[in-house]
């Protein structure tokens, strides 16, 4: 009885969130970390009402974007040290679509909890509603982007030992275009403008890196389990 | 030489680790009954075949083809007949031997609907189907690994040192499961530091870095 590729997607997703449930302590870090980055900044710059505010959308990205590249690193490593990876690598079924599956349970326990912790990060630092309204919407069509082309980084570092930095280097400049339409619709949305054209460039990257960060994935894993 | 489509051709490959060359112009064929035995000492080259073997890395110069087509080709159905156990034998520590055993099913499917009990009473692991992995000893992972084969229906098995840690009865409850999957039509590739003893006729052996495949007596 040769498995269809839609119930080894189904069963990866699943898998991946038990060991995720099993390790819930770990999943944590990057949260309190985006927590903690976003409350230094009234502590190092002043406590005022004006300067929080105009600041706000582009500190609580950043600080999503860092906690999303570091809860990278538990994306494949674990699989690639015990061979699982291995594994899946070898069956039958298309490697993008297993990856996919990865980053999809990936995202469900690392980008979730972000966009869930943000409103709240965002009347530490005076966000009116509205403007939380829209951070989220943004969070909500950003952090899958930062999971997917996090992945493409992480696959290619894979094999490296010290890979970390590398894969900031890597990573981060294509956050870049993430970071600036969605800070900026969240500071058009704060100043009572139009966003369409921001959350319609947001889409379409999500569009583009949702259909093509898994194939490249794919192949970057197949050169680092070599 | 056999039929060139009947199974598994190595067609003179090469492979190298670092400047140095472990071997070069490998060429044999193994087809269903038969068993490759791949011999040598530490550090000759028997993993970098077998992982060439399975499609896993690619050799220096030469081909692998299964039933006349390249492995990696999109038709050529390797993956489903392959079951490929490696040193790291993909086991998830934290997850339970059935739980291991539901994904390998999902990734590589399985002879009958609800053999995952079945598998791990044969391994020998009834009693700890709900122990997480982390908790059995090495043995008992590697059990865990190796239930695998008895769920399988994959054709070619190529199994890297199955037999570490493995206690003296599991050892020769494996080989009954090798004489009878080869007997079956099966191919089995085996690398082993401990001696083997299988009861089928067609078996060959390759011993690093020779490339020339004589036949085990």
């Amino acid at each position: 009885m040769i498995p269809s590729t839609s119930s080894a997607f189904i069963a990866l997703i699943k898998r991946d969130l038990m060991l995720s449930y099993r390790h819930r302590n770990e999943l944590l870090n990057p949260l309190l970390f985006f927590v903690i980055v976003v409350t230094l900044f009234p502590l190092g710059t002043s406590p005022e009402k004006q300067l929080l505010q105009t600041m706000a959308p582009g500190v609580i990205w950043v600080a999503a974007l860092l906690a999303a590249m570091l809860s990278l690193d538990s994306l494949f490593k674990s699989d690639y040290e015990d061979g699982t990876l291995e594994q899946m690598m070898l069956s039958h079924h298309s490697n993008a679509v297993l990856v996919l599956a990865k980053i999809i349970s990936h995202w469900l326990v690392t980008g979730v909890p972000i966009i869930l912790m943000a409103p709240l990060l965002g009347l530490f630092m005076f966000m009116p509603i509205e403007g939380i309204k829209t951070l989220m919407l943004t969070l909500l069509l950003g952090t899958p982007i930062l999971s997917l082309v996090g992945a493409i980084g992480m696959g290619l570092t894979l094999g490296l030992n010290r890979g970390g930095m590398l894969l900031s280097l890597l990573v981060l400049p294509l956050y870049i275009p993430v970071l600036i339409f969605s800070a900026n619709a969240v500071d058009a949305s704060l100043a009572g403008m139009d966003i369409k054209g921001q959350l319609y460039f947001l889409g379409a990257l999500l569009v583009l890196s949702i259909t093509l960060a898994p194939i490249a994935t794919a192949t970057a894993l197949k050169i680092s389990v070599e | 030489m056999t039929d060139a489509t009947a199974g598994l051709h190595v067609k003179s490959i090469s492979c190298s680790r670092g400047y140095r060359d472990l071997f070069t112009g490998l060429d044999f064929q193994l087809s269903a009954g038969q068993v490759l035995r791949v011999e040598g000492k530490n550090g000759s080259g028997k993993t970098s075949l077998l992982r060439i073997m399975s499609g896993l890395a690619q050799p220096l110069e030469g081909e692998v083809l299964w039933k006349g087509k390249k492995i990696h080709h999109p038709e050529s159905e390797y993956f489903q007949d392959l079951l490929f156990i490696g040193h790291r034998a993909g086991i998830k520590f934290e997850l339970t031997p059935i739980e291991n055993l539901c994904m390998a099913k999902a990734l590589n499917g399985s002879k009958s609907e609800n053999g995952i009990e079945e598998a791990l009473y044969q391994v020998g692991l009834y009693g700890f189907e709900e122990t997480p992995c982390a908790n059995l000893s090495a043995g008992q992972k590697r059990r865990v690994a190796l239930a695998q084969l008895y769920l399988t229906q994959s054709k070619v098995w190529i199994l890297d040192e199955p037999y570490t840690s493995l206690d003296v009865a599991a050892v020769a409850n494996f080989e009954e499961l090798f004489t009878q999957h080869v007997n079956n039509g099966g191919s089995l590739v085996i690398t082993s530091h401990q001696p083997v003893n299988l009861k089928i006729s067609e078996q060959y052996r390759i011993v690093l870095p020779n490339t020339q495949l004589e036949k085990f007596a």
